[in-house]
């Protein structure tokens, strides 16, 4: 009865608007679609596709950049005040400090130092405790998955984006302390701490050895940080928890009553890079780092696949 | 409730083959409750299949399970042939989707939003990605807002962004939950004949909808879910037939229509006295005629045609007939009840 009064409307627009249609419609058609005729592409070529454009994503956020920003702040916060106040009294403050008048390549070693126990942790909490569940509270989680990300894949790339951040975050800091030291001390050979001098090229490599150093120290947590992040819709609660595990472990690491548990700490070898200053440069101390990362990478990154996989996406 | 189909509709007895979403018993339960019981689908290639039921009724949680974003506690869904979600990976390139409403980075552009869920999927060219982005953004109408973030889009213009992202590759099979919600009335009806021109060019679409005169338009199958369970599923004739069809006789001699037409079998459930309204159409009547009175009667299987010549052989002085088929409003109340928004 009313049907052919509610017909007119839209088949008099659809004449109008189809003018506009078809070109897409046959332009996307011709591509090769995914039938079974098409090649399957390959799984390596999928991940880096989908790798590139988290990263793009992650970098295109003006959150990442805040946080980089704030990171670079606390070298710069550093070398202005000794350059106001003057030198520190040796042996007081954090490694390094007292060296950073006679030459301002120290100020990034000394940064990542101070960046180690709170500020770097923080970042990496939120990058790693955001990934899966910032997309579950924005829903782009569903998409990703139909599009179809596949959910080991999109973990995958999750965690290796997070790998990106560390290694932005740590290089930020020394990068920056090395910039702000140059413009605001005199600047000379490295001594290192076997007594040995180097050149100033060969004192960058060293730094630029400690922050890959640090960033890998951050790997573990990073893992930590993707399984929370795959318990819950709820970001920030991700993003807390692995900042705060961060912290605990360290406490835990204090306490002389817990030595049987510091092996197994991921924050154990956090601040044990002096090694890579010596002449020749000690890796033991990298190995077993990298080492005990891996294992918190295996454990975690087995437990968040296996959360994630049988995961009901109801956001 | 009966079982599905039960209620009128059978499911259509198309083999398997022919079938774009098939599902054998499909259950979900979270925790104590039941959200999807026992559901058989059947959706044919090439069909705009409307999937009604009230809000709350399991429509998003099935929807859910075929694009295996939720694991069926039993029962088995197949999607263009393959299982889900065992055939995610190989299936869902061939399947757009909007579901549960369009959800994107707020931070991210429009275009940079597509490119990314673009860049998830294995099988969409990366050389092609902008072109096809732009396509999609054009066909959407979003074009000149390409370039804006997400957060300062309206919820329509998100909603045709969700739409876009499901254009984004020719599909097989699109669908699409509740595709027209926050749109205005202009946008409602460019969605509505995006929906015909995809299923011109031999794409299922799976629709759904409480929007019901939205499926009336643009579906040719429709199935209606309720409490969990599909109450009926069939062609959108067969399901409007199976409403009850009712024979409507104007007539003065009220007392003789009802014997014939009980007499064939009919079941005569009503007459009213239409007198008054015979006399509001200015049509002169000899002044000795009786007063009009409507009687009506289901129809059943009888033809109305049978029924009028049946009537006039009897000598009854039929002055209106008319056969009344129910809405597919009253139909869906019929099956899934009172007291739900069914237009919102």
């Amino acid at each position: 009865m009313s049907s052919s009064e509610g017909e007119r409307g839209p088949e008099g627009l659809e004449t109008s608007s189809s003018a506009t249609r078809p070109a897409v419609s046959s332009a996307t058609r011709s591509a090769d679609g995914p039938g079974p005729q098409a090649a399957r592409p390959s799984k390596l070529g999928g991940i880096l596709s989908l790798l590139a454009s988290e990263l793009r994503t992650l970098f295109r956020r003006r959150r990442t950049w805040a946080m980089l920003g704030a990171l670079a702040l606390i070298p710069i916060l550093i070398a202005v005040a000794i350059r106001i106040a003057g030198d520190s009294p040796s042996g007081r403050g954090p490694a390094f400090l007292d060296r950073i008048t006679q030459n301002g390549l120290f100020v990034g070693v000394t940064a990542i130092i101070v960046a180690i126990p709170l500020f770097l942790p923080l970042t990496i909490g939120v990058v790693a405790g955001d990934s899966i569940a910032g997309e579950a509270s924005h829903g782009t989680l569903r998409y990703l998955l139909i599009a179809p990300a596949g959910r080991i894949r999109l973990l995958v790339v999750k965690y290796l984006a997070a790998a990106a951040f560390c290694a932005a975050a740590t290089l930020t800091v020394v990068v920056v302390g090395t910039l702000i030291g140059w413009a605001l001390f005199p600047i000379g050979p490295v001594t290192l701490l076997s007594g040995t001098e180097v050149s100033v090229g060969e004192g960058l490599l060293r730094f630029l050895m400690i922050a890959a150093y640090v960033t890998v120290s951050l790997l573990g947590l990073s893992a930590i940080g993707l399984f929370l992040s795959t318990l819950t819709t709820v970001p920030v609660g991700s993003m807390a928890a692995t900042a705060i595990v961060a912290v605990v472990a360290q406490i835990l690491g204090a306490l002389p009553q817990l030595e049987w548990l510091h092996p197994w700490l991921f924050t154990r070898y956090w601040l044990d890079f002096a090694d890579l200053l010596r002449e020749p440069p000690v890796w033991d101390s990298f190995a077993d780092n990298a080492v005990l990362q891996a294992g918190y990478i295996v454990v975690f990154g087995l437990l968040a696949a296996a959360r994630f996989v049988t995961k009901d996406v109801l956001s | 409730m009966g079982d599905p189909g039960g209620l009128g509709v059978s499911a259509e007895s198309a083999d398997s083959a022919g079938l774009a979403i098939e599902t054998h018993g499909l259950t979900k339960r979270f925790r104590s409750q039941l959200a999807v019981d026992g559901l058989d689908l059947a959706v044919p290639h090439g069909a705009v299949f409307g999937f009604l039921g009230p809000n709350g009724s399991g429509k998003t949680t099935t929807i859910r399970m075929l694009l295996g974003l939720v694991a069926a506690t039993a029962g088995e869904a197949r999607v263009l042939g393959a299982g889900m979600p065992r055939h995610v990976d190989s299936v869902l390139p061939r399947v757009g989707a909007l579901v549960e409403g369009p959800a994107f980075s707020p931070y991210l552009s429009g275009a940079a939003n597509l490119a990314r869920f673009d860049a998830a999927d294995r099988w969409a060219p990366s050389r092609t990605r902008a072109a096809r982005v732009a396509d999609a953004l054009e066909q959407v109408g979003l074009a000149h807002v390409a370039q804006k973030k997400v957060h300062a889009y309206s919820l329509g213009m998100k909603q045709r962004l969700g739409l876009a992202n499901a254009l984004l590759m020719p599909r097989e099979l699109l669908v699409l939950d509740e595709p027209t919600n926050g749109l205005d009335p202009q946008g409602t009806r460019e969605v509505r004949s995006l929906i015909r021109s995809l299923a011109r060019d031999g794409t299922t679409v799976f629709v759904s909808s409480h929007l019901l005169a939205e499926v009336e338009q643009v579906c040719s199958h429709v199935g209606v879910m309720s409490a969990g369970r599909l109450v009926a599923q069939g062609t959108l004739d067969e399901f409007r037939d199976a409403g009850e069809a009712r024979a409507l006789v104007r007539t003065p001699d009220a007392d003789a229509a009802r014997r014939v037409l009980q007499g064939l079998g009919m079941h005569v459930d009503g007459s009213i006295s239409a007198g008054r309204v015979a006399d509001d159409g200015g049509v002169s009547r000899p002044a000795d005629a009786s007063a009009d009175v409507v009687v009506t009667a289901t129809l059943e299987t009888t033809p109305p045609e049978a029924v009028v010549a049946a009537l006039v052989a009897d000598g009854v002085r039929v002055r209106g007939f008319e056969v009344e088929r129910a809405s597919l409003e009253q139909r869906f109340v019929e099956l899934t009840g009172e007291g739900f928004d069914v237009v919102q």
